[in-house]
């Protein structure tokens, strides 16, 4: 049935998927609020079309609108969607249950909830061939086994036997991905596929996809805020800013001549590994991106554009203009043709980096085992994870100490040891001059509570959502014991909006009238209330959009200058550490594996972990070749770790140790290279002084 | 796993030990002795003859004395009255005191003499509780397999006509208490002068005056004398679970697996059928479970309205006629009750959901 849905009369040369004028709004009991206005896209086959921008400027809608999966409230206001010539938005709901699924199927975001808990891997992976091409249960398990192992899972008769919760977060992605190809669809829509995942899991996934496009010439729709990762996969990109595509074109002539100021602001906005930071400050994007309902009239990106002329910009809908010349290239601006897109950036002040103080804080020897037990009901044996093993380290007054690595390093860890929301199994803490290691932080007094402070990876989940932003400083305030009276501390609680460069007047709302980049102020301003003298930074932006991360990172640089603050930024963001540390620890397993000066750090010899994750990396430069190193394999368990070297499983460099065999054996010592640069392998010299650099630049 | 079982059941002993305590301490105030001793010895008596008897049958001493003999870790009490003869707890009135055991209370399996039912409690409270199982399980066939049904139709498609239709039952029945849907019931269905009994004995559809019968017996047992009794209990039960089972089933209809499945191209009915209902029915079950205990709240009001002798009919009976042992017997059981199926929902719950491990 669905072969001959497949072969009716669709002329390959023509378009896969065809959006013309689409806009989509959702209907509320007030009002009705526009998602997606005038979007237009083509999609050939065999391309891969990049969605671009930041969270809520609907990109994840037009995907769902070509599943036509907008929900209750969601509906097609005007527009066309043509997959093969035939218009998805009047079909019924019999004929687009034979075209999802086997025609157009959908990667999502999070893998976990994505997969059925209660249903086995198989029996999910089966149903998809059973339901549209009526082929029997045993055949559809023998190409269900066949497709796991396609997408390089390990060991797929046990895989297509277990269920999703026993599954890496990783191999639980391919799983979707292998359920999208049961039925070898001819568009593929990818919703940020990788976002969940760490960046070495990320680089295998990213390149299983770019293979199915080769392999298949499937078509490919892949949404993300990444716009390296878009580099990377993607033959065109279409930028989206507030429910409008402001600019579409080819992927190299985007990123190479933007014809629209949005992209030529995102692409300010984030830092790129290959550049020097001096040369290439970051620049944020002033103001905040308008809610759908308080969008403003002409061009949408107006507010906060550079090159805004009143009365002409903000007069009426701005249409999409071809740019000649260039491969299908448009914007949707009035000025492309008028301004200068080749100036450099207006200077900004360049700022003198502090000099680094005595030492304030030092780590000898921690260690940080948890003992679990294994058992369904609390029994059966008990094992140790090791968080955090031999940690030593110092961080200086005033200095920026990143610490890098991915999920289950035990950087989080290290951090609540630090804090005293756990208590370190041996080894050292000294801050100042006290040994904090083995006092909880119920028994620290005040002053090295207030010390010691934390800035938070995810600013929705941390602030109080029922107290005002005022009130949450003040009662931070109150608790360091700062200042004498209410009055004082209102005074305080003024100057520390100040300092977050938030206005006065934002003491008396509440959090969900913030957005995301004022909350993630408010939290800094509260972790700075009691002059915090060392602040762990969690991932304090990951959970920004690019174009306010820059703003607040800037932002906690300011004030680590004034007050001479020790920042520990643990991050798993390779760029925004390289822009912003001076000395760089990079964790896998618990174990520091590297530790020196940024640039030791980012330029050869590496440990081969770094190499690793600097390859992983993407890159939204064109100019920047990258060495492609994939790592095979997940990160092990904390629980099991493999004997010798934590990172002998993955390890590409295994063979070039002498004696054979000495990784498997022995954890390698530290070695001190010279700068004080210390990395933690067996490898000889001469391997370490043959390693090539992993980013290049070409030349011009 | 038995290390989980042993703790939970030390606990439960416990409990079992501090409620039946509580129950205890309050059956055994000086009024309700007295009570007692007026109504077992003669209404007629002085107060002294009263103080007298309350020591001679052995209910003098402090609570936590007469607690250990209740329950048989103390030796039971035994004197000789100014007749002569030898009394005691272990052995009958001018029996041989010394051929007798010493210790005899609840966990030699001796719960005492029910002064209502004129005989040993243990006994009697066995034959009500078999009565009461029966008319328990026929509740759960009725009662489990509808509130899913309704729980899971209308959760199915939220905000839809049939879920507002079904939800609005679910709410009616569960605010509705035993006692207003128990005398509704009785008066529409099982009454000879009002509701629908006389109409259809008019019209010479049914044979007698009433179409179900008002009154049940543990002994006769048939549809038209137990689904009143059953659907009265069943009704309230219902719309609970129903509502449980509708929550977990809408929040599993959001799940993004299921737009997942959706998006497969799986039909409606099967997306339903295949992928939500395993997921849907995890967190009823630990409902259904607490019903339990709350279904000994409802068997109370039910077999008194309904005359049904079995546990609860018995438990109003003995705190209505001051009997004691019968009181306390009726409290162990349905301190078992409670803590056995909490038990059996813990266990359960782990085996139907393999995510969760307790600790």
């Amino acid at each position: 049935m669905t072969d001959t849905a497949k072969d009716s009369g669709w002329d390959p040369s023509q378009p896969i998927l065809e959006i013309d004028h689409l806009s989509i709004s959702f209907f509320t009991r007030l009002r009705e609020i526009p998602a997606v206005m005038d979007f237009s896209c083509k999609v050939m086959a065999g391309e891969a079309m990049g969605l671009v921008g930041e969270s809520g400027c609907g990109k994840s809608t037009v995907a769902l609108a070509v599943m036509r999966e907008l929900g209750k409230t969601g509906k097609i206001v005007a527009g066309t969607i043509k997959f093969k010539g035939r218009d998805l938005t009047h079909m019924g709901q019999d004929e687009l249950q034979t075209i999802r699924g086997s025609e157009i199927a959908m990667i999502y975001q999070e893998p976990m909830a994505s997969l059925n808990p209660a249903m086995k891997i198989g029996a999910q992976l089966a149903e998809v061939p059973m339901i549209h091409s009526g082929m029997s249960k045993d055949d559809a398990w023998k190409l269900a086994r066949q497709i796991v192992a396609y997408v390089r899972l390990p060991d797929p008769d046990r895989i297509i036997n277990a269920y999703p919760h026993q599954l890496s977060g990783g191999q639980q992605q391919r799983i979707v991905i292998a359920m999208a190809l049961m039925a070898k669809p001819a568009l593929l829509i990818l919703d940020e596929p990788t976002t969940a995942l760490d960046v070495t899991v990320e680089a295998g996934i990213v390149d299983l996809v770019k293979d199915l496009g080769e392999k298949y010439g499937t078509s490919m729709l892949f949404i993300s805020h990444n716009l390296g990762l878009v580099m990377d996969v993607c033959n065109r990109i279409c930028v989206m800013y507030s429910g409008e595509a402001v600019e579409t074109g080819n992927v190299v002539q985007v990123f190479d001549k933007m014809r629209h100021p949005y992209t030529q602001a995102l692409f300010r906005s984030i830092p790129l590994p290959g550049a020097d930071k001096n040369a290439r400050p970051l620049i944020s994007i002033p103001g905040n991106f308008p809610l759908p309902h308080e969008r403003p009239s002409g061009c949408n990106f107006g507010p906060r554009c550079d090159y805004f002329q009143k009365g002409r910009c903000d007069a009426a809908d701005i249409p999409m203009d071809t740019v000649p010349v260039d491969d299908r290239h448009a914007t949707r601006c009035l000025r492309w043709q008028e301004i200068d897109w080749d100036a450099p950036p207006a200077k900004r002040e360049v700022k003198v980096k502090a000099p680094v103080g005595r030492v304030v804080l030092k780590m000898e020897d921690l260690k940080k085992y948890y003992a679990i037990s294994s058992g369904a009901f609390g029994g059966g044996a008990k094992k140790v994870v090791k968080a955090n093993e031999t940690l030593s380290f110092e961080a200086r007054e005033g200095e920026t100490l990143a610490i890098v690595g991915e999920s289950g390093c035990g950087k989080s860890t290290f951090a609540k040891v630090l804090m005293g929301l756990e208590t370190a199994t041996s080894g050292s803490i000294m801050l100042f001059d006290e040994n904090v290691q083995s006092t909880p932080i119920q028994k620290r007094n005040v002053d090295t509570v207030s010390s010691v402070q934390m800035v938070f990876q995810n600013p929705f989940d941390t602030l109080n959502p029922s107290m005002t932003v005022g009130r949450q400083i003040i009662r931070a305030l109150e608790i360091f014991k700062h200042g004498k009276s209410d009055a004082d501390r209102q005074a305080r609680m003024l100057e520390l909006l100040d300092l977050v460069k938030l206005p006065r007047a934002f003491a008396d709302r509440m959090p969900r009238q913030l957005s995301g980049g004022q909350k993630q102020r408010v939290g800094i301003a509260r972790a700075f209330a009691g002059g915090a003298k060392v602040v762990v930074a969690d991932e304090p932006v990951s959970a920004l959009d690019v174009s306010v991360q820059a703003a607040v990172t800037d932002l906690l640089m300011d004030i680590q200058r004034e007050n001479r603050t020790t920042l520990l930024f643990i991050s798993h963001d390779l760029s925004i550490v390289r822009y912003l540390s001076d000395r760089v620890m990079v964790m896998y397993l618990g174990h520091v594996v590297e530790m020196g000066t940024t640039d030791q750090v980012f330029s050869p010899p590496y440990h081969p972990y770094t190499e690793a994750l600097l390859s992983a990396v993407p890159i939204a430069d064109t100019k920047v070749i990258r060495k492609r190193i994939v790592l095979d394999g997940d990160i092990p368990s904390a629980v099991n770790p493999p004997p010798g070297c934590p990172f002998q499983t993955r390890c590409r460099w295994k063979s070039q140790v002498t004696p054979a065999g000495l990784c498997d054996r022995e954890m390698p010592p530290v070695q001190v290279l010279e700068g004080g640069h210390q990395i933690k392998c067996h490898l000889s010299a001469e391997v370490f002084a043959s390693m090539e650099p992993v980013i290049k630049i070409a030349a011009e | 796993m038995l290390k989980f079982i042993a703790r939970r059941l030390g606990i439960m002993i416990l409990t079992a030990f501090v409620l039946t305590f509580v129950v205890f301490f309050l059956t055994n105030l000086p009024p309700n002795l007295e009570k007692l001793a007026r109504s077992e010895g003669s209404v007629r008596m002085t107060d002294e003859a009263v103080a007298q008897w309350i020591i001679d049958n052995g209910h003098g001493g402090s609570v936590l004395g007469r607690y250990g003999q209740w329950l048989g870790v103390a030796p039971g009490w035994q004197n000789v009255d100014e007749k002569g003869v030898a009394r005691g707890r272990c052995f009958a009135a001018g029996t041989d005191p010394t051929v007798a055991p010493t210790h005899c209370g609840v966990l030699q399996g001796n719960w005492g003499y029910s002064t209502f039912f004129r005989g040993p409690v243990l006994q009697n409270l066995g034959e009500k509780l078999a009565a009461t199982g029966i008319l328990m399980l026929w509740v759960m066939i009725v009662m489990v397999p509808s509130a899913l049904i309704i729980g899971v139709v209308a959760g199915m498609r939220e905000g839809s006509r049939t879920d507002r239709v079904l939800s609005t039952f679910s709410i009616a029945t569960t605010a509705t208490p035993e006692y207003v849907s128990g005398v509704i019931l009785v008066a529409l269905l099982a009454s000879p002068v009002t509701g629908l009994s006389p109409i259809l004995a008019k019209w010479g559809w049914i044979d007698g005056k009433i179409l179900f019968q008002g009154a049940a017996t543990a002994g006769n047992i048939t549809f038209w004398s137990f689904a009143l009794p059953v659907l009265t209990i069943a009704l309230y039960g219902i719309g609970y679970i129903a509502r449980m089972t509708r929550a977990s089933m809408t929040e599993v209809m959001t799940a993004q697996y299921i737009r997942t499945a959706r998006l497969k191209g799986v039909g409606f009915r099967e997306v339903v059928m295949r992928h939500a209902l395993r997921n849907a029915l995890i967190a009823p079950f630990t409902v259904i479970m607490l019903q339990f205990p709350w279904l000994l709240n409802g068997v109370v009001i039910v077999e008194t309205l309904f005359n049904y002798k079995g546990f609860g009919w018995t438990l109003v009976q003995a705190a209505g006629n001051n009997d004691i042992n019968l009181l306390l017997g009726c409290s162990v059981v349905a301190v078992f009750v409670v803590l056995v199926t909490q038990l059996i929902s813990d266990i359960g719950y782990v085996f139907l959901n393999p995510r969760i491990r307790l600790s």
